[in-house]
């Protein structure tokens, strides 16, 4: 292993420039796709932080006894898709039309705001069906006046939501095959220009783990690099764009970490697959 | 120790570049194989270090069979055997000693033992003072030593030699010869494949010749097969005792001993 660790380190400082090269092509190949990362990242929070928002609202009759809403509010708190119930009362209504819209204070008098019952959605339930479907089961009290959900809106943000993912997949999943093409190749002309050692050491009767090593150790060595060179590279971008365009929100930790090991498993399965091709035959 | 037995080898494109060869060679035997290009030279040399598989017949070498080999012990048997090509075949950013030392640094020798090692081979193809310089600083013939050290460090049964001196001049050439034959001296067999006809005419050693893959001429062992010869075992499962000091093979007591 001390062995398998020392040619490995010597093929860094032998080959300076072409290592200095494939640990910035890794590098780069992963930044650009950190960088998609990143604004798939803040996309999908900003999309989530307004699909939060997606509630249905059932506006209760004048007079409406209040043991009937309350058992109401029990039953719909059960229903699968909801997240949680609140009911509004006229009082409340009138303090946060006040609070909400303070200059127009003197327009809201006591009993001009109906009460209601405020209805959140789990995730995966934003979508129009499930909406219009809750809305559907709300109708059948019989106090409940009116319903509101904001159709029009809730179908656009679904549409939106769907067409995030899909982009999202796709790019990604592009990004993801460019950069793993461009390290894999980088990784296998770090192997063919040491082929002749290869050679030799099969000659000499090393054993085909023996040789894959030192190699392996290189491209896991290369990919890690890249991966924080990567991660540097995008908390750069991420610093210099929170500071003149937008605030926005980095990998979290985990990310970041899955994100460096990621580069580093390409590195070691690129090397693999490329010392593979010299061991193969006989 | 070596037999061929109506080997025949195919490449995937092209005839067959070795057809139904049959020959043994001995424990300390000298060899010629000769030819023109192409005649399946190199193929037996190959052949015999297991860097092709016949396509039909059986070579044994050292008790393994290519019938019966697997990969993994493909290795093992390398490591007795020491081989040298017309191009040397050595790493050019290392220095004369750490290209012996390579060899057995990757077949996992005890590092204590590398450095006594190393010094001695290098004394013994007379290459002592030249230790620390850089291939591209030697001659050929230079370079060719330190092959040639790099192969018999792990004392080999056999050296297998591929055109040595085909990159050399007559001087060159001949230092070159000289050394295989003091090599083979002290007990290790030694195949050298030549189309340098003169050298070997001017020689009585046992030749082995061929042309289009077929062995047309052999002029026979120099002494009978003893009968423990193609039994004698690799060295056992523990791979480092292949690195240490000259594996006892002498006494297998094998029967196997048919011999043409």
């Amino acid at each position: 292993m001390r062995l398998a660790l020392r040619e490995a380190l010597r093929a860094f400082s032998r080959a300076p420039m072409l290592s200095a090269l494939s640990v910035t092509t890794i590098a780069f190949s992963l930044f650009a796709f950190g960088l998609f990362g990143l604004v798939a990242l803040n996309l999908r929070s900003a999309l989530a932080q307004v699909e939060e928002r997606v509630e249905v609202r059932a506006f209760i009759a004048e007079g409406t006894n209040p043991e009937a809403t309350a058992a109401a509010v029990g039953d719909i708190a059960a229903f699968p898709e909801v997240a949680s119930v609140r009911l509004v009362s006229e009082v409340q209504a009138l303090e946060r039309a006040r609070r909400e819209l303070g200059e127009f204070e003197d327009v809201f008098e006591a009993g001009i705001l109906p009460a209601s019952i405020e209805v959140r959605l789990r995730e995966g339930f934003r979508d129009p069906e499930s909406v219009r479907a809750v809305s559907r089961r709300l109708e059948v009290y019989d106090f409940v006046d009116d319903i509101r959900y904001g159709e029009e809106w809730v179908e656009k943000l679904h549409k939106l939501r769907t067409i995030a993912t899909a982009a999202g997949l796709s790019l990604g999943l592009t990004f993801a095959l460019v950069a793993i093409i461009i390290i894999g190749s980088t990784i296998r002309m770090a192997v063919l220009a040491r082929s002749r050692e290869i050679a030799i050491m099969r000659l000499v009767g090393a054993t085909n783990g023996f040789i894959r090593a030192p190699f392996l150790i290189e491209g896991f060595l290369k990919g890690l690099l890249g991966g924080l060179l990567a991660l540097v590279l995008t908390w750069v971008t991420f610093q210099f764009v929170g500071q003149y365009v937008v605030q926005a929100t980095y990998f979290d930790s985990r990310l970041a970490v899955l994100g460096v090991l990621g580069g580093a498993l390409i590195g070691l399965l690129g090397s693999a697959v490329s010392v593979g091709r010299h061991l193969g035959r006989v | 120790m070596i037999r061929f037995t109506h080997v025949t080898k195919h490449y995937p494109k092209g005839g067959p570049a070795l057809d139904d060869a049959s020959f043994h060679v001995n424990r300390g035997e000298f060899v010629f194989l000769t030819g023109p290009s192409g005649a399946g030279k190199s193929t037996i040399l190959k052949l015999i270090y297991v860097d092709e598989r016949p396509s039909q017949g059986e070579v044994r070498v050292a008790g393994q069979s290519s019938v019966t080999m697997t990969k993994h012990e493909i290795p093992a048997l390398r490591r007795r055997l020491g081989v040298i090509f017309q191009d040397f075949r050595l790493l050019e950013d290392r220095t004369a000693e750490q290209n012996v030392a390579f060899a057995l640094e990757v077949i996992g020798t005890n590092p204590q033992q590398i450095g006594p090692k190393v010094a001695r081979v290098l004394t013994q193809v007379g290459l002592a003072a030249k230790a620390t310089a850089l291939p591209h600083e030697l001659s050929g013939g230079e370079q060719q030593r330190v092959a040639i050290a790099r192969a018999l460090v792990n004392d080999p049964l056999v050296l297998l030699a591929d055109e040595p001196t085909g990159n050399l001049d007559d001087r060159s050439t001949r230092g070159i010869f000289q050394l295989l034959r003091d090599i083979n001296a002290t007990g290790t067999a030694v195949m050298m494949a030549t189309h340098d006809l003169a050298l070997v005419k001017s020689l009585d050693f046992r030749t082995l010749e061929l042309n289009r893959g077929k062995l047309v001429f052999d002029s026979g062992a120099q002494f009978p097969a003893p009968a423990d010869e193609f039994d004698a075992p690799v060295a056992g499962p523990d791979m480092s005792a292949l690195a240490a000091d000259h594996p006892d093979t002498a006494d297998a007591g094998g029967s196997d001993g048919a011999a043409s």
